[in-house]
């Protein structure tokens, strides 16, 4: 056989279609590495809705809970409390949590389903720090014009008693509101959302 | 070696090129004759990729990557497992002294522009190894599952969220959980004992392969290639064993010192090498007071925190690490060494120093109102050394060049400029304290000694 008899086009033919199939093959094969890093069934498991009891809460007081390993938050928040939301509105970021999370029925001034009760996920939005709660007014380390809120530690956001982000603070938006619906009046389901009456 | 009559090295070389690899790497691989203090921090790097994978191995033998069992287990090998706390400190302290080295050895590039051509690839190749060690430190630092490991990952996790569309997703299979746990632990112990020590084994074989193609830079920034001998040699090299091997032993045994200072007298450092809150197991309801991360990342972190917006914070933060890679193409100075350069980039370079260092400090501090404004200033410092200079190197006035190699160097007492004036003014403040003055008699009697003794004489 000479050098003239090869089949160049062929030869290039096949080279291309090769390295294409190729291509395609590790492409196929690497989908299995990549979904055997997502969350396994064990994971998805435990991340399902749990229940939480809220009948001893005290006004004013917050208890923490924990839902998919975050800590969730449940604060019984007083007339005064409530009334120092439609106050700081100038202050606000996003006051009408356009560009936040939260359930339908969460889209309000208190974030929430009834006024008095918040639920949150106690996560900051900046960078996942868990904020502290400052329900105290005008202590010396926040200033004056502090009314109560939530003060994230790590890079100084700050947040109102509905979760709602100040101006001017790393933290995007406001505080997530996980899904949750009422089964009693002092029972609360974390993780399933209210459905329509 | 040349003329090495041994039978066994003749039997290899025959199936293995074990003569050829040795000349070219080491016996025949001629390095510039003026390298200093500088040029020890490269095989430095590699004396602690050693150490990190010795002890890393000697940790994994009692290390249980669970949740559960991690922090235990860590507090086992400090307390019941023979030497635990020795090989664990030895550990910590070489996560740390690797990125004083790498940073002082980086930093040798910039002053003596080791990164222009022909030398791109190894900058490049160096820039790789460099991502590859701040992945390989940021997972090993969730292993010992501390406060601070925890909410370290967490911080430094959920930035990836903050890319528009896929961020939740991306941080979600990052973890492979909705926050920070068990399952992220596992794998980062996976990626921190074999995927990434891999890749920094062979990133290293890269970079050193790389740079015995071009050969290596000198003070100088001179080629020395330029002038050779009748044998191809050049005249301004020497070779690199055993003139180098000796000279990087002799830097090995000083650093080994400092080292051992460290492990067996402040292994935590005052909290920057290992930080108190991650000596609380990690507890994913309370945020510890002050997230920060390892000293060796706060100047990225000071960087990220100096932007008031999400997004915009994480792209500068990776943007001054991947600004690094473009560094032979924004220098348009044809001159290497910064000793023939001109006044404009010895400014950019003292101030780039100056706000890197800065950075380092705010980023380990509380964001107080002014630290913020300052970490904004420094930051612009930061980024204005690298998008300015393609500008300010293209106007600079340059020294001449010398043909060769400038030999012998300078005496320290000879040598001129502001920033010798300074060094030799501080020796000389301490040269009047007695506890220097006893130091350097002991030290005049130690080489005395030493002279006196003839089998030490013929070494020296």
């Amino acid at each position: 056989m000479h050098e003239t008899d090869i089949d160049l086009d062929k030869r290039r033919f096949l080279t291309q279609t090769a390295a294409v199939l190729g291509t395609a093959g590790v492409a196929f094969a690497a989908v299995p590495f990549i979904s055997y890093l997502k969350p396994n069934a064990g994971t998805l498991e435990a991340a399902s809705p749990i229940e939480v009891d809220i009948a001893k809460l005290e006004p004013g007081q917050m208890i923490r809970v924990e839902w998919r390993s975050q800590p969730i938050w449940l604060l019984k928040r007083t007339e005064q409390m409530l009334a120092t939301l439609e106050k700081l509105e100038p202050l606000l970021r996003d006051p009408h949590s356009d560009d936040s999370i939260q359930p339908e029925n969460c889209k309000n001034r208190y974030r929430s389903i009834k006024p008095e009760i918040f639920v949150a996920v106690g996560i900051c939005t900046h960078l996942g720090c868990s904020p502290s709660y400052r329900p105290e007014v005008a202590p010396p380390d926040l200033g004056k014009r502090w009314l109560g809120g939530f003060f994230c530690p790590c890079h100084g956001s700050r947040f109102d008693l509905a979760g709602r982000v100040y101006k001017k603070v790393p933290a995007p938006t406001n505080l997530v509101v996980p899904p949750y619906r009422y089964l009693t009046d002092t029972r609360l389901v974390i993780g399933e959302e209210q459905e329509e009456a | 070696m040349r003329n090495c009559p041994n039978k066994l090295i003749a039997w290899i070389d025959e199936r293995f090129p074990l003569l050829k690899v040795w000349n070219e790497h080491l016996a025949q691989y001629y390095a510039p004759k003026n390298f200093n203090v500088w040029y020890l921090f490269g095989s430095l790097a590699l004396l602690v990729l050693v150490n990190q994978i010795l002890t890393g191995i000697w940790l994994t033998m009692n290390y249980k990557p669970d949740a559960r069992l991690a922090f235990d287990s860590v507090e086992a090998i400090m307390r019941d497992v023979n030497f635990g706390w020795l090989i664990r400190y030895m550990h910590s302290t070489g996560a740390s002294m690797f990125f004083v080295v790498i940073y002082l050895h980086m930093f040798r590039g910039l002053l003596y522009g080791s990164y222009k051509k022909p030398r791109e690839l190894v900058w490049i190749l160096g820039m790789s190894l460099f991502l590859a060690l701040i992945a390989e430190a940021f997972m090993g630092y969730l292993l010992p599952w501390g406060q601070m490991s925890y909410w370290g990952a967490n911080v430094i996790i959920s930035l990836f969220s903050a890319i528009p569309g896929i961020g939740e997703g991306l941080a979600t299979w990052i973890r492979g959980d909705f926050v920070v746990s068990d399952v992220t632990l596992n794998r980062f112990f996976a990626l921190h004992v074999i995927a990434i020590p891999l890749l920094l084994v062979v990133l290293v074989f890269l970079h050193i392969v790389a740079l015995h193609k071009v050969g290596s830079n000198n003070p100088d920034g001179i080629e020395i290639k330029q002038h050779k001998d009748t044998n191809g040699i050049p005249l301004d090299g020497i070779p690199f064993h055993p003139y180098y091997t000796v000279k990087d032993l002799f830097g090995a045994c000083v650093f080994l010192t400092v080292c051992a200072w460290i492990v067996f007298y402040a292994p935590e450092m005052g909290g920057l090498f290992l930080e108190p809150p991650n000596f609380i197991p990690a507890d994913p309801l309370k945020t510890p007071e002050h997230i920060k991360p390892v000293w060796y990342f706060t100047p990225f972190f000071s960087i990220l925190r100096a932007i008031p917006n999400k997004l915009g914070g994480v792209v500068a933060m990776f943007a001054a690490i991947f600004v690094l890679f473009f560094l032979p193409w924004l220098d348009r100075c044809p001159v290497r060494s910064i000793r023939y350069r001109g006044r404009s980039y010895k400014i950019a370079l003292s101030l780039f120093a100056l706000s890197f260092v800065s950075l380092g400090y705010l980023g380990s501090i509380p964001p107080t109102p002014i630290a913020a404004r300052f970490a904004v200033v420094f930051t612009l410092i930061y980024f204005g050394f690298f998008l300015l200079m393609p500008i300010y190197t293209r106007l600079e006035t340059t020294c001449p060049l010398p043909e060769r190699v400038v030999w012998p160097p300078t005496p320290f007492l000879q040598r001129t400029g502001w920033h010798w004036d300074q060094a030799r003014t501080t020796i000389a403040y301490f040269q009047t304290k007695p506890y220097c003055q006893k130091i350097a008699t002991s030290w005049q009697q130690l080489q005395e000694a030493m002279r006196e003794n003839k089998l030490l004489r013929k070494f020296l």
